[in-house]
Order: C-alpha cells, then structure tokens, then sequence
C-alpha cells in the first residue's frame, strides 16, 4: 500500500520541481517590473530544441547541452528585452499580455516550422536511465537526477539572493522599485541580468522537460498555464513561494491524474481558483 | 446648478446621435445578400464573432476588465443551446434567450470574483475559470460528447417558416439581425449614464468609489451583460452549424477574440466588429495554409499593433481623422 503513495509523491515532486526551474524566473521579474511576460515558456521552449539539436545533429552528450540550453534562452531574452518589452514597461498590463501572447505565437509557429508538430525524442545517456529500488519503492534514476539539480539550483538562488550585493538590490527592486531608484540602484540593470538569468533557467527546465513531458510545438502556450499557476499561486518575485507552490501544484497534479484520471486538470484549475480567492496576492505576497 | 448638471447628458445626447458612416455601414452589412451570395455562411459566422468581440469590447473597452477566458460564456451558451436542440427544443429564439439567461446566470456568479480583484490575479482567475469550464465539457463526456463533439442537434424552422439552410441566407440574416438588436442596446447603454461611470472605472478605479460610484455593483452588473450576450452569441454559433465541439470553450478561441477586439480597437464599439470583419475574412483567404502558420501571422499582427497601433485599426483611423480637421480648419 506504502508504495504507490511513495511513487506518486516521489513523482509529483520531480514534476513540482521541474515547474519550479520552468517559472522561478517569471516570479522574479513579474514581482520586479509588473512585467506580464505570457511568452516565459516560449523561452523555455528553445532551451528544449537547443538540446535536442545539439544530441540529433552534433551528437553532443547530453549534460553538455544543458549548460547550452540555459546559455541560448538567456541571450535570446536578452535580445528580446532589449528590442521589444522595455519599451512597455510603463504600458499596461493588456498591452504587455498581447505582445507576450504575439510572442508565443510567433514561437509556436516557428518552432512547428522547423521541426514539424510531432513530439521530439532525446536520447539520455545510460547512466541516467533505468531506477533504483530503495526499500521497496522505484525510484527512476533521471527524475532523482532533475530533483537534485533542482535543489542544488534552489540552494544557490537563496544564497545568492540572501548574501550577495546582487541579491541585496533584487530584493530591494522587488519590495520598493521606487525608493530602490531612490538610493541609487541601478533597477533597469539588474532587472535585464534577473530577466536573462529567470529566462535562462527556463531554458534549462525546457531541456529537462523533454524527458519527462516530452517537447512539441505547443510547449509554449500547454505549460505556460502552469507556469502562472505557480508563480500567482507562490506570490510574485518570491523565491520560496515558487518552490512550495510548485511542489504543491506538481504533486497535487500526479495524484490527480493517478487517483482520478477522470477528473484530467480539473482538479489542478480548482486548487489555483480556490487558493487565488483565499489568498489574491498569492501564498508568499507581500503586496 | 442646472447648466452643470445637464452637461454631462448634453455631452451624452452628441455622443449617441447617429453619424452618416454609421448609417452607411449597417445598409453595407446587408450588401453580402446581393454581392457574396456564395459567401453567406462565412457572413453568418463573422456576424457571430462580432457579436461575441462586442460583449468583450463591453468589459474590457469600456470597464477596463482584462478577461483571458471569455470563451467561457461564448461556450456555455453554446453547450445550452445545442443540448435544448438535441433534446428536444429546436426552436430558435426562445433556445437563444435560454442560453442568453444561463451563460447569464454563470456570469453573475462568477463576477461576485471578477468584481473583487484586478491585475494580474484578474488576469489568472478569468483564465482559470476558462480553463476549468473546458475541462469539466472534456470530463463530461455523457453530457458534451466530448472531443467528438455534441452530435444530434436539429434545428426547428426560424418563426416557424425559415429553414436554415446550406447556403446561409437564414443563418446569416438571424445572425444579423440579432447582432444589430444586441448592438443598438449596447450603443444605447454605453451612451447611458451608466456607461460613462464604466469608463471613469477603466480610468481609474480607485477614484470612482472616492466620487461615490458603486464601483463593484457596475462591475457585477456589466459583467453579467456581456456574459449574457457572449452566450447568445455562442448560441448563434450552435443553431446555425448545428453542432457544437469542445473548441467553443478553448483558449484559442478567448485568445481570438481579444485579437479581433484589439486589432478592431478596443472602447468603440464597432472595433469588435470591424475586427471581427478583417480577421475572418483574412483567415477565409488563407485557408490554404495551415493553421500554425495563421497563427505566426497573428502573432505579428499583434506584435505590430501593440508596438504601432495601439488603439487599433478604429483609432488609427480616428487619429488621421483628428489630424487632418487640424490642417484644415
């Protein structure tokens, strides 16, 4: 009996934790700019076909397009934070939603272009296939592999948040963007570094996910309702609150679809509805 | 005292009189009849999409309220209309006004939500509420016939005589004619008293309380209205293909129709159907192409409208307009 309830945990947190590398970045810089950025996962979305190029057509290994796929999604959102969204910075939300939404279009289109709509396969490397049993339950070897990174990458965020001069002036931004300018801060700077780096991490989770919920042109828009899911849910520009929302809405899903697979995402809509109502600004907002 | 207070209804009585263009507008949208008989079906259908783009432009031009799921009405209404058919009830209007007052009753109760929050919590719950009306039609499967869609709706003849038929002539002239009715009502409405206070909400909600408005009853109130048409619209759509698929209620199509308002332009009521007209006719003519690669034009288009055109094809217009009576005195 323990056993499937294991599984399904230990699933559902593998799951929350790749929602969490795929939205941590939009929390941060929607709690920053009030920057509504819908085309976050398109983002992530070419981290995944930065991998899969890489593996196909270079036969590079697979670890090593990792680092590619959080490399390509910072630079492209850097080009795209500079052309297109600080222009609208000071626009409203509708504003921003419709270019972001052109966005995802464009990329979804795009994508469906070059590599047709099938799912894209990646070929892991062995010693990440198969599982290991651990009193009696089997764990796969590439979900606990995407569980450490994720919390290795988790632990360097709140650091780097918490004690480097760096994090000092996110925080600052995030709490007060006003009075940040006030003293000094360079808000506008550091925003483009968070942006390129949340984008980036995207990026990295795109690559990630094929894995585990494969890669087709629709990645864009399928998981970008998860990613608000978790970053409204969390509450904006907190890091713990991505985390704990995301573990909540991965393993909540899981069991979902484990339990009561009639139900599909109804189950997941209903705890975002349900807990935006209880709490609008999300679990961890301040404002 | 009373200069002051008529000024604002002297303001309004300008507002609502009838412009020459306008006239000469409606007389054109019965042109399809006499030009496009072959094309009566795709009329039918943007006279629906106008319909629908107009309850968005009620909520969101006028009021302010950005809804990512307004599929939802369009889809209830839909889903009641064809389930009145299906079991039975074929008959047009009174199918219509059934599925006007439940996707009405729906609205209601979710705008006791919708009227408590805004930005971006707005933005998610109204896509939540969206996503999840979708979701219960695909778990329905007893009740929607799921992805095959609702199968088995049979229309009764329009006042008992018009059959609707292949090539459209009922399907568009009820649809027509419902658009104009629903249409002359919203005029009537945003030129009221009512819809001024909608607009000082879109200005700036805070203010409004402050000068004594009922900022959420308004809110409650037009949400309600738009869902009411949206369902009627959604109805359209079920009596006149007689059938009904899960596509009412998706994503894509709340997506749309924000695309049509805001290409159109959104705040002015004809911007819904101005849109309405340009992107079905555009989407018509490149049917050939996969629909993917519609959508990589959409996005550009929305990413050039944002960027250049932000009042949408109406207030480019309008700008010109303003323009050249300058140079011109």
């Amino acid at each position: 009996m323990i056993g499937p309830v294991f599984g399904v945990l230990f699933d559902g947190f593998a799951y929350g934790m790749l929602l969490f590398l795929l939205s941590v970045g939009l929390s941060v810089t929607l709690g920053m700019m009030n920057f509504v950025n819908l085309a976050h996962c398109s983002f992530a979305m070419l981290g995944g076909y930065v991998t899969v190029t890489l593996i196909d057509k270079l036969s590079w290994p697979f670890l090593a397009t990792l680092p590619a796929a959080f490399l390509a999604a910072a630079l492209a959102s850097v080009v795209f934070e500079r052309v297109l969204y600080r222009r609208l910075y000071r626009a409203s939300e509708l504003d921003q939603c419709l270019l972001t939404i052109g966005l995802v279009f464009v990329s979804v289109a795009g994508a469906a272009y070059i590599y047709g709509s099938e799912q894209q396969p990646v070929q892991l490397p062995s010693y990440l296939r198969g599982s290991v049993t651990f009193l009696g339950v089997n764990f796969g070897v590439y979900r606990l592999f995407l569980i450490l990174t994720a919390l290795a990458i988790t632990a360097v965020l709140m650091v780097a948040l918490d004690y480097t001069r760096f994090g000092a002036q996110v925080r600052a931004a995030v709490d007060n963007q006003r009075m940040a300018r006030g003293l000094g801060i360079d808000v506008d700077g550091s925003f483009a570094i968070t942006f390129a780096l949340g984008s980036g991490l995207a990026g990295l989770g795109g690559a990630l996910a094929i894995e585990i919920i494969g890669l087709d042109p629709s990645f864009g828009f399928a998981y970008l309702v998860y990613v608000l899911i978790v970053v409204s849910v969390g509450g904006l520009g907190s890091i713990a609150g991505s985390f704990i929302a995301a573990t909540l809405i991965g393993i909540s899903d899981v069991a979902g679809k484990y339990y009561v697979p009639e139900l599909g995402a109804f189950l997941i809509y209903l705890v975002m509805v349900g807990l935006l109502m209880w709490r609008p600004m999300g679990l961890y907002g301040r404002r | 005292m009373s200069t002051a207070a008529a000024e604002p209804l002297a303001y309004l009585a300008t507002q609502a009189r009838w412009g020459k263009a306008e006239i000469a507008f409606w007389l054109a949208t019965l042109l399809p009849f006499v030009l496009f008989p072959d094309y009566l079906v795709l009329a039918s259908q943007i006279a629906i999409t106008a319909l629908f783009a107009l309850s968005l432009d009620l909520i969101l031009g006028y009021a302010g309220i950005i809804s990512l799921g307004h599929a939802a009405f369009f889809g209830f209404g839909a889903y009641t209309a064809g389930l009145a058919a299906k079991w039975g009830w074929g008959e047009p209007l009174s199918g219509l006004l059934l599925a006007g007052a439940a996707a009405g009753l729906l609205g209601y109760a979710t705008s006791v939500i919708i009227s408590r929050f805004r930005h971006l919590a707005l933005i998610m719950i109204t896509l939540g509420l969206g996503l999840l009306l979708a979701e219960a039609a695909n778990s329905a499967r007893w009740l929607t016939g799921g992805a095959d869609g609702l199968q088995g709706v049979r229309m009764w003849r329009l006042f008992g005589y018009f059959r609707f038929d292949l090539y459209g002539y009922t399907a568009y002239a009820y649809s027509l004619a419902v658009l104009f009715l629903i249409f002359l009502m919203c005029r009537r409405l945003t030129h009221s008293p009512f819809g001024l206070a909608l607009r000082g909400i879109r200005e700036n909600a805070i203010r409004m309380p402050a000068i004594g408005a009922p900022t959420r009853a308004h809110i409650r109130k037009v949400y309600t209205l738009a869902a009411v048409i949206a369902g009627i619209a959604g109805a359209l759509l079920a009596q006149t293909t007689e059938t009904v698929s899960l596509e009412v209620l998706s994503f894509q199509r709340s997506a749309d129709v924000l695309v049509i308002l805001i290409l159109g332009g959104a705040g002015r009521l004809y911007g819904g159907i101005v849109g309405a007209i340009v992107y079905m006719v555009a989407r018509d003519q490149f049917s050939g192409i996969n629909p993917q690669y519609w959508y990589f034009w959409i996005g550009l288009l929305l990413i050039a409208v944002v960027m250049f055109l932000p009042n949408g094809i109406l207030g480019g217009l309008a700008g010109i307009m303003a323009r050249r009576r300058k140079a011109t005195p």
